[in-house]
């Protein structure tokens, strides 16, 4: 039988600077002459990182209190407006939030700001109560005066993403980015063998109390993400086609760094914010060591049409063939372009590496595994509601 | 021989010499016109490819600008915050001049700007709004 690691072994060898730790980009490319049996005796740690815009992204505020007190019942921040709906003076300021009247400038911009030690507009008013007489406050806040921010994101990393393409006549504006008509170009999103979620497609290693990179700094896996769907179509390598599971994740944003976030404006759409995640992956076992060997060929995902409504599927690519720069598509040879960053990924994977051989960084074992076999629910609308 | 893209902005007074014909005849330079906006008795904005040898160029460049055309270099108009750069590859879906490319080794940007052919497209394209193109 091979051999079977624990947690606790590993970090030990981690600890005493014995440990061997590989990209997931090294163990694939070690892969093509060890096996899988081979490489759980050989290594001990795989890192994985992805740096994208991800939507589903924003930080907890607390603003501390002023004298006098206000309940802040209407938040803005620069002129974006934050959610006024919990105690007196905490909020949360989603990444894609925005002033109608400056689309451009959105809460990842605000959270940018803040993290790059700027000085950030406060304004909130409150109609004002016994114990919180004020009704309005006009200040300046930056990363020193505010209590915690905390980076809490509802949905990251998904597994695998679709290649967007347009067939119409149409250019259209899309988070995928511009995509010109008559399918001139195909955009991808992922960092195919890179990906965190690619390399532990069952998720036996990551859940919830996950410990990560987020940002620049340590941060953990609080939940599934949300759209978390596990029964997606696989490939013959246990890989889904198509997004699938995802991760919810936290951290402290004053530990993190302005070059592992960073606000994002796209033309017709709105702000989204790229976040940098890297997790390691404990080689426990050869199965472990087998999915994590996974290499750009293995990895498939559906090419839809983003400008015919249901997006369509055209198609099914390997990332090694997004990679090359041409897909096929209905016979046509279409250009690819990502729209995330492999450069960055790489170093997130590199500095989470660094991390794990100089002993700065522990590997958790999930206190709880996320659920399976789930899906989602599409939003339908009653009767009632069309009359 | 080189050969190397200018814009030209020509204000209205100067709008209808026929400097095409002289920078062909008088300096032996092939001209290629990649983008043209000329409004008749208003200002008018050209992208030009000269080619020839490296003196005629020069001179047939200080022709056209002793007529009262500014006429540099396209690269000196193209601004590109590139230390902000977070190498996603939204620009490089869009640039069809293949002037913006993914490096497939290193993933990074690369940028040849004497590629480009000022169709503004990366413009809205980077989500980071790094490109500014000064053509008219
Ligand atoms: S304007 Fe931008 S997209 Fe168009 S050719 Fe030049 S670099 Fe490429
Ligand atoms: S779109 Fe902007 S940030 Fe992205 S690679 Fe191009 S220039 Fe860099």
């Amino acid at each position: 039988m091979s051999k079977i690691k624990t947690y606790a072994e590993i970090n030990q060898k981690l600890k005493s600077g014995k440990a061997v730790v590989l990209t997931a980009e090294e163990v694939s490319k070690l892969a093509q002459t060890a096996s899988p049996e081979e490489i759980v005796e050989r290594v001990d740690v795989v890192t994985t990182a992805t740096f994208g815009a991800m939507c589903s992204s924003g930080a907890i505020i607390n603003f501390g209190h002023a004298s006098p007190p206000i309940r802040m019942e209407k938040i803005r921040l620069n002129g974006v407006p934050c959610y006024e709906g919990l105690a007196a003076v905490d909020s949360y300021i989603g990444a894609a939030a925005c002033n109608p009247d400056n689309p451009e400038y959105g809460g990842a911009h605000v959270i940018q700001d803040l993290l790059e030690g700027k000085d950030v507009l406060l304004e909130a008013w409150g109609k004002g109560t016994d114990c919180y007489p004020r009704k309005y406050i006009k200040t300046k806040i930056n990363i020193e005066t505010i209590n915690e921010f905390t980076l809490f994101n509802p949905r990251n990393a998904y597994q695998n993403y679709n290649v967007a393409v347009n067939t119409t006549k149409k250019m259209i504006h899309t988070y995928m980015g511009t995509l010109l008509p008559n399918l001139r170009n195909a955009t991808y999103s992922t960092s195919g063998e890179l990906s965190p979620l690619l390399n532990d497609p069952d998720l036996r290693t990551i859940g919830i109390g996950t410990r990560i990179f987020l940002g620049g700094a340590q941060g953990f896996v609080v939940w599934n993400g949300t759209q978390f769907h596990t029964t997606k179509p696989k490939n013959e390598f246990g890989v889904p086609v198509t997004n699938a599971a995802t991760i919810s994740v936290i951290g402290n944003l004053k530990e993190m760094s302005s070059g592992y976030i960073q606000g994002a404006y796209y033309e017709k759409y709105g702000v989204s914010m790229f976040v940098g995640i890297g997790v390691p992956i404990p080689v426990l076992d050869a199965d472990i060591a087998r999915r994590v060997s996974i290499n750009n060929s293995q990895i498939e995902t559906s090419v839809l049409d983003y400008g015919t409504v249901g997006q369509p599927k055209l198609g099914q690519v390997s990332y090694e063939e997004l990679q090359s720069g041409f897909i096929k598509i209905k016979g046509k040879k279409v250009r690819t372009a990502p729209v995330a960053s492999l450069s960055k990924a790489r170093e997130i994977a590199g500095e989470l590496k660094e991390w794990l051989q100089n002993g700065k960084f522990e590997i958790t074992q999930p206190v709880q595994h996320f659920p399976q076999n789930t899906s989602l629910n599409s939003l339908k609308e009653t009767e009632a509601d069309n009359d | 021989m080189i050969k190397k893209r200018y814009i030209l902005n020509f204000p209205p007074e100067s709008g209808d010499k026929a400097f095409t014909y002289h920078l062909v005849k008088d300096y032996d330079i092939r001209i290629n016109i990649l983008k043209a906006e000329v409004f008749p008795g208003k200002r008018g904005s050209l992208l030009l490819e000269l080619q020839g040898k490296r003196n005629n160029i020069e001179n047939g460049v200080k022709y056209i600008q002793s007529h009262k055309i500014t006429c540099e270099p396209l690269d000196k108009r193209i601004h590109f915050k590139e230390e902000n750069c977070i190498d996603c590859g939204n620009c490089t879906a869009v640039c069809f001049a293949g002037a913006l490319t993914m490096n497939r080794e290193s993933w990074k940007l690369e940028f040849d700007k004497n590629k480009c052919v000022v169709c503004e497209l990366c413009i809205p394209a980077c989500p980071l709004n790094l490109f500014e193109i000064d053509f008219r």
